[in-house]
């Protein structure tokens, strides 16, 4: 049953289990085990881009395509979402048709681009995604009137998914189960069946064809495989799930602006996370995706705190205060790369004898 | 009813890289269940006639007609399916996958089950058993399980033969398929090559260098030189040509004088 529900794709290493239900486990109970609004702000954090960053790895590991708009594609469904709920109201259809619309119009963007560039070389689609993707930012930004600029969107959504909205008198492990706590529910349970199609589709005979493609899409064309269509449909499936996980984030931010979805520092961040959990694996983007959006959340806190604890020593002091939290970040990342050139899963899976 | 066509047939085929026609006006036709040898020096175009066949290379004129039909116009996958296959000279396979993998992605194509989003790959029995019975008949069972990357070179060449013999296409071409084997296992290859022209009425080209098996499988051998078609007939009758002992065994022509 849970083999079915993986397709079949275990972790195949005990402490990449261990790891996953970890993760799991947090997740599902955030909100009790880690009380508080930045914690919760966290957690969600980390499912929706486990989103992103699975379908990234769509792309990037199982396909071998290397795109720069995947942060488009995530900007087109937060902001569809963000749209429908502030020109139809605050239900449950705004809801609904917003997301609809927004992972339409990423499936038609992708599906345009792909068409247009997968056929030359694999340079030409990551530079056309990069010029597109920075033609939608300034479009997005310039188109005022409808998307609110720079300053983006602020909307309301349906009642009964913010912290106003009481489901029961009482608390639960003293935390009230209020609108906000069902809100991170809807992003947990999403998230967690996204990724499980997400799985599913990679081991699958597409999935797999995928794999022979990106291993040498001569020979696939050999024996019969239609490189260019494989290669456009992924795009595409990667875009939708993307656009999917930015309408997760304009439902819990209740605010969609260029900052927290179309910039080029998310779609970095995306790379990183991708390359430090392990391309091609999806489990890798599990991990990337918690341990980054960790480091970037607490790494300043817990420098704050070794600067402190060693402000009697002048170097050392210096070196660890908060302001250099970016440097120790890049840091991690060169070390990480340097020793797990396969990413995080790749070295469990590769450990296990 | 109309005269019947060769199964497979190129007529005036040429392809010109800059100043340098590296197959010329090549017209040649090829009959269904016949094993036809392609013998020539290096760089006399074997390779090439191959690629423009199975459209890797699109011809600068003539044409190639698969039962009757131009497909000089079809891409690579669309002659595949209309039943062109192709084993490579440089072994040409997907190294980060297994041995296994490598021929149920072939099996998979035939089942034309790549677009199948839903179900997973290893549900799909049928496939898993294909590529089995083909691994074993090349006797590379044993190794079904290793990355192809880390295989050996030999091995290597026989997967390349799997991978052609598990498309089963009505048109096979093996281009130098025992190059790089080892002596034992070359004869694995050629049973097999020839119990694909003779139980299963395929038909099939084939690049070979080695005198001794194009002896016993070939109906036919056609010679390229530079480019052009220089003879065509029956093996004894090739073999025996000027053009062909100079070429190919080192000797002086026993006589001069020219080849059809
Ligand atoms: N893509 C290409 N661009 C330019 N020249 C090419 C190309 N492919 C082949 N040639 C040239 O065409 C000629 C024929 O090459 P081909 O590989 O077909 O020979 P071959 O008969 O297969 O030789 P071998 O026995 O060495 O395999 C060679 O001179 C080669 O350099
Ligand atoms: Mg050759």
């Amino acid at each position: 049953m849970l083999t079915r529900l993986l397709s079949g794709d275990t972790p195949r290493s005990g402490l990449l289990t261990a790891l996953l239900l970890i993760v799991l486990i947090s997740l599902a109970f955030a909100p009790f085990l880690f009380p508080g609004t930045k914690s919760l702000e966290t957690a969600a954090r980390i499912c929706i881009f486990i989103v992103l960053v699975a379908s990234y790895d769509l792309l990037l590991g199982y396909a071998g395509i290397v795109s720069f708009a995947h942060t488009m594609f995530f900007g087109i469904g937060a902001y569809g979402t963000a749209l429908a709920l502030s020109t139809t109201g605050p239900n449950y259809g705004s809801l609904i048709w917003g997301t609809a619309a927004g992972a339409g119009v990423a499936a038609l963007f992708a599906l345009a681009i792909g068409l247009f560039s997968l056929r030359v070389k694999a340079i030409f689609f990551a530079m056309v995604t990069l010029a597109v993707a920075s033609a939608f930012a300034v479009l997005v930004s310039q188109m005022s009137w409808l998307t609110g600029g720079e300053d983006g969107l602020n909307y309301k959504i349906p009642r009964e998914l913010t912290p106003a909205f009481k489901l029961i008198k009482a608390k639960v492990f003293d935390v009230s189960i209020n609108g906000k706590i069902l809100a991170y529910y809807l992003v947990f349970f999403a998230a967690a069946i996204l990724f499980l199609v997400m799985l599913r589709i990679v081991n699958s005979p597409f999935g797999r064809t995928l794999k022979a493609v990106r291993d040498n899409a001569f020979r696939a064309e050999a024996i019969g495989y239609r490189v260019v269509w494989y290669r456009t449909t992924a795009t595409v499936l990667s875009a939708v799930m993307a656009a999917l996980a930015g309408s997760l984030l304009a439902i819990w931010l209740r605010y969609t602006g260029p900052a927290t979805t179309l910039s080029m520092e998310i779609m970095i961040d995306i790379l990183l996370m991708v390359v430090i959990g392990g391309m091609g694996t999806l489990y890798g983007a599990v991990l990337g995706a918690t341990l980054f959006i960790l480091a970037q959340t607490y790494l300043q806190n817990l420098m704050g705190v070794a600067a402190e604890a060693t402000s009697a020593v002048p170097v050392f002091s210096t070196l660890v205060a908060p302001e250099r939290w970016l440097l120790w970040l890049g840091v991690l990342f060169i070390l990480s790369i340097y020793f797990f050139p396969t990413g995080i899963v790749g070295r469990l899976r590769a450990g296990r004898a | 009813m109309a005269k019947e066509h060769p199964i497979l047939e190129t007529r005036d085929l040429t392809i010109r890289f800059g100043g340098h026609v590296a197959v010329d006006h090549v017209s040649c036709a090829f009959e269904r269940g016949t094993l036809t040898a392609i013998v020539g020096p290096n760089g006399a175009g074997k390779t090439t006639y191959f690629n423009l066949i199975s459209g890797q290379l699109s011809a600068t004129s003539g044409a190639v007609l698969l039962n009757g039909e131009t497909i000089t116009r079809l891409s690579v996958p669309e002659r595949t399916d209309r039943g062109i296959g192709r084993a490579f000279q440089l072994t040409n396979l997907f190294p980060t996958l297994s041995v296994r993998e490598n021929v149920r992605l072939v099996a998979q194509a035939k089942a034309r089950k790549g677009f199948d989003l839903f179900t997973v790959a290893e549900s799909h029995v049928e496939l898993l058993e294909r590529a089995d019975h083909v691994l074993s008949e090349v006797r590379l069972i044993d190794q079904a399980d290793q990355t192809v990357s880390v295989l050996p070179h030999g091995d290597q060449r026989k997967l390349e033969v799997a991978l052609l013999i598990a498309l089963g296409p009505q048109v096979l071409m093996f281009d130098e398929p025992t190059a790089g084997m080892s002596v034992d296992e070359v004869p694995v290859i050629l049973e097999l090559i020839q119990k694909l022209k003779s139980d299963m009425d395929r038909t099939i080209l084939l690049v070979e260098h080695k005198m001794d098996v194009i002896r016993t499988l070939a109906d036919r051998i056609i010679v390229l030189h530079n480019g052009a078609l220089v003879a065509d007939g029956e093996p004894s009758e090739v073999i025996a040509l000027p053009i062909v002992q100079e070429a190919y065994l080192g000797k002086a022509p026993a006589s001069s004088g020219e080849v059809a």
